[in-house]
C-alpha cells in the first residue's frame, strides 16, 4: 500500500503540513518496500483548483491512503472517485501518523470543508 | 449641449460592502427623470431591496460546460494538462468535469485531438429585471458556488443596450477583482464611494489603483463626514484626487437606509442633496469629453 502525506518538510520526522492543497510537498510511503519519496506537490502554487490538482497529484503517484488534517470538498470528490481511502492525521509526525495508520489508529476523515470559491476583496 | 438627452453611464465603486455605495446608487438614480439602475454586485444584489420593482421578468444566464464523451475519450490527458483552472481531473482513465471551478474557457475541447469534448449549457445565475417609478431595475444574481460571475455581467451590460436611457447608473461589485473591472469597462465616469477611516483610505486606495489603470475618469464621494479629521480625505488630498461630494454623517439617513427606503423618495432635503450630486457629476463627465476631445 502507497500512503501519501501533505507535509511542510522533506523529513519523515517533521509533522503533517495544515493545508492539503497548498503544501510544498507530498510523502509518498510504500508500505512494501519501506521506501518514503518525496514529491514536490505542482499544485502549491495554482490560483484555483488547487485542491483538485494535489488531489490529482496523489492519485498519479498510485496512492492507496491520504493523511490529511483537513481536505476540501473538490479534492475529496477526485479521492473519493478514485477510491484512495482519506485519514485524519493526528498530532505527531509523518512518521508517527505512518504507524498509526498500520496500527490501525487512524479514523476515516469526515468532515470535508466548502471550497474557497470566493474571489471577492471582502 | 443638455445634460438630460446625453447618454451617461456611471459607475459607483468602493473596495468593500457597507461603505454606501448602493446609498449613493439607488439615490442618483432616483433622483434623475429617468433612469437604468444596474445591479452587478452579484453575489449579493441589494439594490432591489430598495426599488422592489414591479413586473418583474427573468433571464437564466448559462456558460459552456465540457462534456466529455467517453466512448471517444482515448485518454490522451491533453485537456486535463491544459486547463490553468484545474477544472479537470484524470481519474480512473477519464477526464472529470468540475463545474464549479470550469470558467467555461472552452480551451479544452479545442485542444481535443480526437474531438472528444462537446460543450453543453448550464446556468449559473439571472436577471432580473423591473421598473420603480421611473428606474428600470436590472439585478444580477450568481449562483452560490459559481466560479465566476463574469458572463453575468456582461449580459446585464448588454441587455441594458437594448434600450438606452440618458442616465444609467451602475451599482459595481465591491473590492478590486475581474469583476469589478468588468462592470466598469463601459462606464463614462466612476465614483468610489469611501468612508472617513483609515480603513476607508485603505480601500479607497484599492479602487483608486484600478481606476487609474482603466484610464477612468472618476471622483470621489465622502461619505459619513465629521468634523474631525478624514483618512480618506487625506489620501484624495495626496493624490490630487477630485472630491466630489461630502456627504455628513446623517442620523435620519442612516435610518432610512437601513429601512431599505430610498432617501430622495421619502425627503426633499435629500431629493436636493442627492440632485446637487448627481449635477456636480454630469458637469464634471461634461467637462472631462469637452476637455479630451
Ligand atoms: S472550458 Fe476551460 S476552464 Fe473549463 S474545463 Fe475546459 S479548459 Fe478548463
Ligand atoms: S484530450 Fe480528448 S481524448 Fe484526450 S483525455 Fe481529454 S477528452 Fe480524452
Amino acid at each position: 500500500m502507497k500512503i501519501a502525506i501533505p507535509m511542510n518538510e522533506k523529513t519523515l520526522n517533521s509533522s503533517v503540513s495544515a493545508h492539503f492543497g497548498r503544501a510544498p510537498y507530498f510523502l509518498i510511503y510504500d508500505t512494501e518496500t519501506k521506501e518514503s519519496v518525496f514529491i514536490d506537490n505542482s499544485a502549491s502554487a495554482s490560483r484555483g483548483g488547487a485542491g483538485i490538482k494535489a488531489a490529482q497529484v496523489i492519485l498519479d503517484q498510485q496512492a492507496n491512503a491520504l493523511i490529511t488534517p483537513r481536505l476540501g470538498d473538490n479534492a475529496a470528490d477526485v479521492l473519493e472517485a478514485a477510491k484512495i481511502e482519506i485519514y485524519k492525521s493526528v498530532e505527531g509526525s509523518a512518521e508517527d501518523n505512518i504507524d498509526a495508520l498500520l496500527n490501525k489508529k487512524l479514523s476515516i476523515l469526515s468532515e470535508i470543508h466548502p471550497g474557497l470559491h470566493d474571489h471577492r476583496n471582502k | 449641449m443638455t445634460t438630460e438627452t446625453s447618454k451617461i453611464k456611471i459607475a459607483i465603486l468602493s473596495g468593500k460592502g457597507g461603505t454606501g455605495k448602493t446609498l449613493l446608487s439607488v439615490n442618483l438614480a432616483s433622483v434623475a427623470p429617468s433612469a437604468h439602475y444596474i445591479d452587478c454586485d452579484i453575489e449579493e444584489p441589494n439594490g432591489h431591496l430598495f426599488f422592489k420593482p414591479e413586473n418583474l421578468t427573468e433571464e437564466v444566464v448559462t456558460v459552456k460546460i465540457p462534456q466529455v464523451n467517453p466512448a471517444l475519450c482515448n485518454a490522451c490527458r491533453q485537456c486535463v494538462e491544459f486547463c490553468r483552472f484545474n477544472a479537470l481531473a484524470f481519474i480512473m482513465d477519464r477526464p472529470i468535469v468540475f463545474e464549479e471551478v470550469c470558467h467555461s474557457c472552452g480551451g479544452c475541447s479545442l485542444v481535443c485531438p480526437i474531438n472528444a469534448i462537446d460543450e453543453k449549457d448550464k446556468g449559473i445565475g439571472l436577471i432580473q429585471k423591473g421598473q420603480s417609478e421611473q428606474v428600470s431595475v436590472y439585478t444580477g444574481i450568481l449562483n452560490i458556488g459559481e466560479a465566476t460571475g463574469i458572463p453575468i455581467i456582461k449580459r446585464l451590460l448588454a441587455m441594458e443596450q437594448e434600450e438606452p436611457s440618458p442616465l444609467t447608473i451602475i451599482d459595481s461589485p465591491p473590492g478590486s477583482a475581474c469583476n469589478v473591472m468588468e462592470s466598469i469597462e463601459d462606464a463614462d465616469y466612476c465614483i468610489l464611494v469611501a468612508e472617513p477611516t483609515l480603513f476607508g483610505a485603505h480601500n479607497l486606495s484599492m479602487v483608486y489603483d484600478l481606476v487609474t489603470l482603466f484610464k477612468k475618469p472618476f471622483g470621489v464621494v465622502l461619505n459619513k463626514c465629521l468634523e474631525e479629521e478624514n483618512p480618506a480625505e487625506k489620501f484624495c488630498e495626496e493624490k490630487k484626487i477630485k472630491i466630489l461630494y461630502r456627504i455628513p454623517f446623517d442620523q435620519e439617513l442612516g435610518l432610512l437606509n437601513s429601512n431599505a427606503e430610498i432617501a430622495v423618495r421619502k425627503s426633499e432635503k435629500y431629493r436636493a442633496l442627492f440632485a446637487s450630486l448627481l449635477d456636480i457629476v454630469i458637469q464634471e463627465i461634461n467637462h472631462e469629453t469637452s476637455s479630451h476631445s
